[in-house]
């Protein structure tokens, strides 16, 4: 477990100090570039819990594609050297985010959080790592055979998707058609402007 | 890496998002802001997946993914409205010439 926690530290320490440096510094290209990095370093921390589907989407969309959205919007808008420069809300800002953290700290220390039991921690594990793959009978024989025997094999996450969660997924499939029609209609040049 | 140590910093880079979000004055530094918020939530929704016992676990062991599916459509939905939302800011710049929030008081042409 030695060498999880030194990652943990370090990815946390990343992400923290280049979150930091996104709000603070001046030179908006460059707090692009510290947005990407921590998109990545959430990414490893996804792999780390054991979500590597996410990573690999988590990297895909948000490096991949959301920071070039930024960078390009960056540079088609003229005032990059204006910078990013607060406004006057900075002491306000500062008071409600430290109440916030202080509010959140206080929460996650002091709940009574129902942790999974040890016996089942292997077997969520197993389903949370292959989340995209099918299981057979054969990976899980050395789960917990009481859970096993109650629901049979559990299913995946594209299963849950088109299953469970089926009517949200419908909305996000309107969501991103209604993001094409805006999107086209904000981009189309205003005729005779 | 506990459950408590992840949350702690989910909600740094939350805080981080809100700061950034409240204090800055140009629009897109407004919106990386918004993603690091996003971000912190996914964290925190992947951590309670891993950490906390999911509910009915004995009706279908497939309830330990409801986090992991929360996440997909959260960055789904993070996609969409940064694509969305720096549209809008290149409209808003063609029409001013700037992407200064504090100066933006109009939404029409």
């Amino acid at each position: 477990m030695f060498v999880t926690d030194v990652i943990f530290w370090v990815l946390a320490l990343t992400a923290v100090v280049a979150a930091l440096g996104v709000v603070l510094v001046r030179d908006l290209f460059r707090s692009v570039l510290l947005l990407a990095v921590v998109f990545l370093c959430i990414g490893g921390f996804f792999v780390l819990m054991s979500a590597e589907f996410l990573a690999v989407v988590q990297i895909l969309i948000y490096v991949g594609a959301i920071s070039i959205l930024f960078v390009f919007a960056i540079m088609l808008t003229r005032n990059v050297r204006q910078g990013n420069s607060p406004n006057r809300l900075q002491i306000p800002a500062i008071f409600l985010s430290t109440f916030v953290l202080a509010a959140l700290v206080v929460v996650a220390f002091g709940t009574e959080w129902n942790k999974i039991p040890p016996e089942q921690k292997s077997v969520i594990d197993l389903v949370q790592i292959n989340s995209v793959t099918a299981l057979t009978k054969e990976d899980l024989k050395d789960a917990d055979q009481s859970l096993m025997e109650a629901n049979g094999m559990p299913l995946g996450l594209a299963d849950l998707l088109i299953g469970k969660f089926v009517l949200p997924f419908e909305a996000v499939s309107l969501l991103l058609l209604a993001t094409l029609i805006g999107g086209l209609a904000l981009a189309r040049r205003q005729e005779g402007g | 890496m506990s459950l408590e140590s992840m949350l702690i910093v989910s909600a740094a880079l939350f805080s981080i998002g809100l700061y950034g979000t409240l204090a800055r004055s140009n629009v897109i530094a407004v919106l990386m802001s918004l993603e690091i918020m996003f971000n912190a939530i996914n964290l925190a929704l992947v951590a309670m997946a891993k950490f906390v016992a999911p509910q009915n676990l004995q009706i279908s062991l497939s309830n330990a993914l409801t986090g992991h599916v929360f996440v997909i459509f959260i960055i789904t939905v993070a996609a969409a409205e940064i694509a969305l939302g720096l549209g809008i800011i290149l409209a808003m710049y063609r029409n001013n010439e700037s992407v200064d929030l504090t100066q933006a008081d109009i939404l029409q042409h």
